[in-house]
């Protein structure tokens, strides 16, 4: 086993070791802590699909992560109002069963993101994030202006969604839920990296022109990536929704597509358990600094911007020393 | 008359005033080496980017395997069967070598949409790939990463890459720029056989290798084709040597 | 409508226009120069309205908090390229967005821990706070009207710094060539540095002017950044000119369309559910716009092509 492998093995253990700890304590809102790293790990591990392979720097990933918590606010909001979400043509009813949000939030999102992408994608480069960036503020406003959904104050779920066989009120349970969901999708995303689809998306990444004439269309391949990407932070969306049981608009704001960038950063780009090592980071720094100082932030931009200078592997690649990003 | 696989017609490229590419009339048939040469700034790259889909002609058109291709853009060209190598090497530099042939042959599959299975273990491919570096003799550095490579195995990785895709014609851009004395003399005789697989059109600036090669030599001047013939014919040319061989006669 | 309420949007259309352009300037000249793109370019706007309404505080003088604007942004621009922006140049763009993102939290929260989460209030200043009546007997605020010719003369003040100095010589090459401006044996960091506090000043003379006719908050900058990065998308990199266009397309897009849309809607619906969808059309017009730019043109309406 590889000094990089040993540690993709511990963070990955980690999560589950700190819930399990916290459980035997008493500690619910460490249990909570774990469920929320593991959410936000999971939409970090679904940008790191468009940023680590694809090489596409979005800003505006928090446009999938907010269309996947409206997509849980909205069929739940109208289960636990028992109105209807639409009569005509045909009717659809709410619902609180998490399989179906998580599908409608996973379509959702990816439609979003194969029509930014579609569009984004004509342009590369700093166009690329300014446009991303751009589309992500757009549905921050539309979620806003438009008052049928709680408009500004968003919607509060009053009880959390349903999973056959679980309890998801027991902390636990929900935790477990989530990991195992991070769980399948860090596989997936794996096995993505070393695909067909995987090599000619990072073949894309380092040299467009050559993916062009070996006969590939690199925009095809980054639309794909793109829309899969989407979804994941769709779906990770729709999980942190349900963790809150609140949804608003700051789920679309900038600064949580900013975030979501950082865990990427924080953790190491490229590198599949990066996400997971920098949202612990990234929550565990909230949770000591937020009780020291109210302006906790301030350290989290020095601390990044000491990254982004000086160890630009992130926090695993200052543990495990240079890598190549790929296997 | 043999039927030409690659012909361009009466192309034309303009950029303002300037005429990079005037009107020209080049064609590639089975089995030959056609060889492009050209002073510095003859238009040579323009005409590449023509024949390649990079740029767009003002005028004329462009013809492979019996179609018109003038409106099809490059990847589309590629999976036609027009295989390229580039002027300055064109790699995934953080991929391994067997990984750079190995997307080659990928391409040339056309099953790129596969999300959860292993290429590398995809044995059809990796067998197709390493028949293309065995050829070129790169066999040995299959698992190495591309940007560690010295440039002369680049230049040979991209003429394996383009075997992968068992295009129908070739278009090599100065395959033997900085490979040396050793590795022209290889390459050279490597493209010598190559010929019989599929017709070369090669832009170049060994003049060794261009008369040894070549079956036909087109030469480029002020975007235009001057002369075209055989080696023997093009050496005695004298507008070629007015215009391009130097000034000795003058 | 009535066409005087009209004349009053598009008024209010091009003053939001042209402070966008001060935002837009700033951006497309230092990623055109440096090739940087700078999302603190917000923060510097902040800079720019929080050392105006400091100085209007203390001094009462809002000519004195103008100049504390210019002074306190360029300073903050130029300490900010010669500690961090600089390393930044020959990095990729996610290390630039990185950076510049982590000093939007140092500038944020270090304006938070000094003034406070609660908003200031920045005066306009007596002489201007009435309305003029224009010709046609518009009554429109002489505010307003100052701040739509402060962004033109800027404007008019930038093209000809362009098109007309050694400075705005040393750009051109700059953008054409980076290494050419070495050989003209000009020194670049310090031309690095000058543009980047240019930018900065123009953000902050943004900041400033519009502070007085809303709060002066923390977070203020960003949504004025990324409707930048709207005109900037439009515009096409690195073009003043684009940036102009852009900002004046932008400004009246989404004035008028909060004003028209909703009467645009009511020629279909009742007027309740017009109001409503018009307002959320309204909130997502420039993006649309942008999505027309980028279908039909992906470089902007000045960009060169790729």
């Amino acid at each position: 086993m590889t000094r990089a492998a040993m540690i993709n093995a511990a963070l990955f253990a980690m999560l589950p070791i700190t819930a399990g700890v916290a459980l035997a304590l008493d500690e619910p809102f460490i249990i909570t802590l774990a469920t929320k790293v593991a959410i936000l790990a999971l939409a970090a591990v679904g940008l790191n699909i468009a940023l680590g392979l694809g090489g596409l720097v979005s800003l505006g990933h928090a446009a999938f992560f907010g269309i996947g918590g409206y997509a849980m606010g909205i069929l739940a909001h109208h289960a636990q109002s028992y109105t209807p979400l639409m009569e005509l043509p045909f009717l659809i009813e709410g619902t609180k069963s998490m399989p179906v949000i998580w599908l409608v939030a996973i379509i959702a999102s990816a439609l979003a993101a194969l029509a930014i992408g579609a569009l984004s994608l004509r342009t590369t480069g700093v166009y690329f994030i300014m446009i991303t960036l751009a589309f992500g503020q757009m549905l921050y406003y539309f979620a806003i202006s438009w008052p049928a959904y709680g408009g500004e104050d968003g919607l509060s779920i009053y009880v959390r969604n349903g999973f056959p066989g679980l309890n998801t009120l027991v902390p636990i349970q929900f935790f477990g839920l989530c990991f195992a969901v991070l769980a399948v999708v860090l596989w997936a995303s794996g096995r993505l990296a070393r695909s067909a689809f995987g090599l000619a998306l990072t073949a894309a990444r380092q040299n467009p022109e050559r993916v062009e004439a070996v006969g590939l269309t690199p925009y095809r391949l980054r639309l794909v990536a793109f829309t899969i990407s989407g979804a994941v932070t769709g779906l990770a969306g729709a999980l942190f929704a349900d963790l809150n049981r609140f949804v608003s608009p700051t789920m679309f704001s900038w600064q949580m597509s900013g975030e979501i960038m950082i865990f990427i950063i924080l953790g190491g780009v490229g590198r599949l358990f990066g996400p997971v090592a920098g949202a612990a980071l990234f929550i565990l720094l909230e949770h000591l600094l937020s009780g020291v100082t109210e302006f906790w932030l301030i350290y989290v931009g020095a601390l990044l911007l000491l990254v982004v200078l000086f160890a630009r592997g992130g926090l695993i690649g200052s543990l495990a020393g240079r890598e190549v990003a790929h296997d | 008359m043999i039927e030409p696989l690659l012909e361009t017609r009466d192309l034309c490229k303009n950029f303002g005033a300037l005429q990079a590419t005037d009107h020209v009339n080049i064609s590639l048939v089975p089995g030959e080496i056609h060889a492009l040469i050209g002073p510095n700034g003859a238009g040579k790259s323009t005409l590449v980017k023509l024949i390649m889909g990079s740029e767009q002609p003002s005028s004329g058109s462009v013809h492979f395997a019996g179609a018109d291709i003038t409106d099809l853009r490059r990847p589309e060209r590629a999976r036609a069967g027009l295989g390229r190598t580039f002027q300055i090497s064109s790699l995934a530099m953080e991929h391994t070598v067997l990984q750079n042939a190995v997307l080659g042959a990928l391409g040339r599959s056309g099953r790129v949409m596969r999300f959860l299975w292993p290429v590398m273990s995809d044995k059809a491919l990796v067998a197709q790939a390493e028949q293309a570096l065995e050829r070129v003799g790169l066999a040995d550095h299959r698992g190495a990463l591309t940007g560690e490579l010295s440039h002369g195995q680049r230049r040979l990785l991209e003429v394996a890459v383009a075997l992968t895709l068992e295009p129908k014609a070739f278009l090599m851009d100065e395959p033997m720029a900085g490979l040396g004395a050793e590795g022209s003399a290889r390459m050279t005789e490597f493209l010598d056989r190559l010929r019989q697989e599929a017709p070369i059109l090669l832009i170049e600036h060994d003049m060794d290798a261009v008369f040894q090669l070549a079956d036909r030599i087109s030469v480029l001047v002020y975007g235009r084709v001057i002369a075209t013939g055989t080696a023997a014919e093009i050496r005695a040319n004298a507008a070629v040597r007015e215009a391009y061989l130097g000034e000795e006669d003058a | 409508m009535s066409t005087l309420l009209l004349i009053e949007q598009v008024l209010n259309g091009l003053q939001f226009g042209v402070m966008l352009f001060l935002m837009a300037a700033g951006l497309t000249l230092i990623f055109g120069v440096m090739g940087l793109i700078n999302l603190a370019h917000g923060s510097l706007y902040m800079v720019g309205a929080f050392a105006a309404a400091a100085t209007a505080a203390a001094t009462g003088s809002f000519v004195l908090a103008l100049v504390a604007a210019l002074i306190a942004a360029a300073a903050a621009g130029a300490i900010v390229e010669l500690t961090v922006i600089r390393r930044l140049y020959d990095r990729d763009h996610l290390d630039q967005v990185l950076a510049t993102f982590a000093l939007i939290l140092v500038f944020s929260e270090g304006t938070r821990w000094i003034f406070g989460s609660f908003p200031l209030y920045l005066d306009v200043p007596a002489a201007l706070a009435g309305p003029v009546t224009l010709p046609g007997g518009i009554e429109y605020p002489a505010y307003r009207l100052l701040i739509i010719g402060m962004g033109l003369a800027v404007a008019a003040g930038l093209f000809l710094l362009i098109s007309r100095t050694r400075i705005g010589i040393q750009i051109r090459a700059g953008e054409a060539d980076r290494e050419m401006i070495g050989a003209l044996g000009v020194d670049i960091s310090k031309l690095y540095t000058l543009v980047f506090a240019l930018g900065a000043a123009l953000a902050g003379l943004a900041g400033a002017l519009v502070g007085a006719i809303q709060s002066v908050q923390v977070g203020m900058g960003e949504p004025v950044l990324i409707l930048a990065f709207v005109v900037i998308v439009i515009g096409g990199i690195g073009s003043i000119k684009g940036a102009f266009v852009g900002a004046l397309l932008v400004g009246l897009t989404d004035t008028l369309g909060g004003v028209l849309l909703p009467e645009f809607f009511a020629l279909f619906t009742e007027a309740s559910s017009a109001k409503l969808i018009g307002a959320s059309v309204a909130s997502m017009a420039i993006y649309i716009l942008m999505a027309g730019v980028l279908i039909f043109k992906p470089t902007g309406l000045f960009g060169g092509q790729t």
